[in-house]
């Protein structure tokens, strides 16, 4: 079985002409991965009892001729910031080292209700917050492709478990690019949905305004197909939206004549030529297969990084209060008073990241500066939605790059957070007005790393970006010939 | 400078963050860097504009509600499993009040 090159469509296949059973291909997935995990560090842990029960269950539908579900046997990797009943959930972090959540997160029991296979935990940067995967509490991901560089963040463990071919697809958590900039830079697909289409039900809370859950795949296909199990409306979580999901997968027929497509100008202003051009090239077969491409303005741009870092921390500041050594928390063992007990836990347990976010976000909460910092970013907040819903009166679908630049080397920008959020400059516009947006391998740079196109639609049409991105993958192959095999 | 060691303490204390004096020390320079960037906002012609405070649809005003139906709660034994400690059915914490 050559695990790497699985699909979803590909398992299926093979399930249901009992060429293998559930429980061959997750020992054998489980065993892959195992093996291979070391290069990269991208799962922190692996959940081999609960991923051999699911598969018994697969194998006894399938004995009694039931329909297993559109995931049937497919394993998948699930985000350590995404809670799994009885399997430990780190978010990266020292302070829930230990942690075993007693429910499992709306998008996991979906995943699992569809036949889906979790085979384990990925590394992500602690709670979700970088953009580099380096503020892990347990160690960095490399990147599969190139091993001394990033994988992207802070969805790295995920991007990198796909890419590097130890999962099928797998779930991670976008705040302001956390899906689509590790895409990018591992050469796979990653869709962060419409706001308040994935249930966060389970999903360890970063900034709640911000927050999805989306998936990760090595084909657009299947990134459609595993978007279609997990969305959609959950009683437990009041932000998610009732609106009907589409089937994906059904409209992928590679025809994209007449779709009207906008590049936004401030975007190409300071791209480097070595993203720029795979991009370009990319839109010019787009316009070959019938699209129509237009300059477009999204004027608000040169504001998204201010407004973004102090939306985003300041609700953090609010989310993180949580962990304060009392219910879950593991406990500093230092402080006589409860007040010393909440300030060493937190001062001892949260990573240098979490800290910078958690200072940034009180301070620009605190009296004096709310209205300067908080209020006037909600205001901008507004502009960047009012740009976007302005531009897609115009066109289809928004076309632009991922990220200014392919993967870095470890170590390269972590000692300058204001580098680091600057790299976030084409994710975060997209989160802040809350439409879908996603990542699809577009050829590389000269040096070979992957670079990811981003698609971006109208709230709740997932459906034309998939469009867009399978038309392109269409053309210029799957993850573009597996970059990664070179890993 | 946009923000003193002083400050950074000042906020510390609100985020009940404990640090060192090497971490204030790194953070003032860190939030001095970012507070900078952060200028740019006032940039922004914002006038008459409402702020947004969350991605709203066009949905009715009860269309986020469930019905009211009892469920299970989680239970006394799971909420207290990871409890650092503990005692007769309670989180326990270190002393809150001198007597």
């Amino acid at each position: 079985m050559d695990i790497p090159s699985l699909t979803i469509d590909g398992v299926r296949a093979g399930l249901l002409a009992r060429r293998f059973s559930a429980v061959e291909l997750t020992a054998e997935a489980l065993r892959f991965a195992e093996a291979e995990n070391p290069r990269t560090n991208a799962y922190l842990h692996f959940s081999t009892e609960r991923a051999l029960a699911q598969a018994r269950r697969v194998d006894q539908q399938v004995a009694r001729g039931e329909d297993p579900g559109p995931l049937a046997a497919v394993p998948v990797a699930v985000k350590d910031v995404i809670v799994t009943q009885g399997v430990r959930t780190t978010c990266g972090s020292k302070l829930l080292a230990h942690y075993v959540p007693p429910y499992d997160a709306t998008a996991v029991a979906r995943l699992e209700r569809a036949g889906g296979v979790m085979l384990g935990k990925t590394n992500c940067d602690e709670f979700a917050m970088g953009s580099s995967n380096e503020n892990s509490a347990f160690g960095p991901v490399r990147n599969p492709v190139a091993l001394d560089r990033v994988p992207g963040g802070s969805s790295g463990g995920s991007a990198a478990a796909v890419a590097q071919g130890t999962a099928v697809v797998a779930l991670g958590s976008d705040t302001g690019g956390s899906i689509r900039q590790p895409a990018s830079f591992c050469g796979v697909v990653g869709v962060t949905p419409t706001y308040g289409r994935v249930s966060r039900y389970g999903l360890t809370a970063f900034a709640s305004s911000l927050d999805h859950i989306g998936p990760f795949a090595r084909t657009v296909k299947d990134a459609a197909t595993l978007l279609g199990v997990i969305a959609g409306r959950d009683v437990r979580d009041s932000t998610s939206a009732a609106a009907p999901v589409p089937d994906y997968t059904a409209l992928l027929d590679g025809n994209v004549k007449g779709l009207k497509l906008g590049l936004p100008r401030e975007y190409l202003r300071e791209l480097t030529k070595e993203t720029g051009e795979p991009i370009l090239r990319g839109v010019e077969r787009l316009r070959k297969l019938g699209c129509e491409v237009r300059e477009i303005s999204l004027p608000a741009t040169d504001y998204a990084i201010a407004c973004y870092y102090i939306i985003a921390t300041a609700e953090a500041s609010s989310n993180l209060a949580r962990y304060d050594g009392v219910r879950y928390t593991t406990r500093s063992g230092h402080g006589e008073t409860l007040s010393d007990m909440y300030r060493n836990t937190r001062g001892e347990g949260f990573g240098a990241e979490c800290k910078r976010r958690i200072m940034l976000g009180t301070y620009v909460l605190s009296a004096g500066y709310y209205d300067a910092y908080y209020l006037k970013a909600q205001k901008v907040r507004a502009l960047i939605a009012r740009d976007f819903a302005n531009a897609l009166q115009e066109v289809d679908a928004i076309v632009a790059p991922v990220s200014p630049f392919p993967a870095f080397k470890l170590g390269e920008k972590i000692d300058d957070p204001v580098a680091m959020y600057l790299s976030d400059i084409y994710t975060i516009t997209g989160s802040l007005a809350g439409i879908p947006c996603m990542s699809v391998p577009c050829g590389e740079t000269a040096e070979g790393l992957p670079v990811g196109m981003q698609i971006l639609t109208r709230h709740f049409d997932e459906a034309t970006m998939f469009r867009l991105a399978d038309a392109l993958e269409k053309t210029m192959g799957v993850g573009n010939a597996r970059t990664q095999q070179r890993g | 400078m946009k923000i003193t060691a002083e400050e950074v303490r000042y906020v510390a204390d609100l985020a009940n963050l404990r640090l060192s004096d090497g971490e204030v020390a790194r953070l003032r320079a860190d939030l001095d860097g970012i507070l900078e960037h952060m200028d740019k906002l006032n940039e922004a012609d914002t006038g008459g504009v409402e702020p947004m405070a969350q991605v709203l649809f066009a949905a009715g005003e009860t269309a986020t509600l469930r019905a009211d139906i009892p469920v299970a709660p989680l239970g006394n034994e799971a909420a207290l499993a990871h409890a650092p400690q503990r005692g007769a059915g309670y989180f326990k914490v270190p002393k809150v009040i001198e007597r």
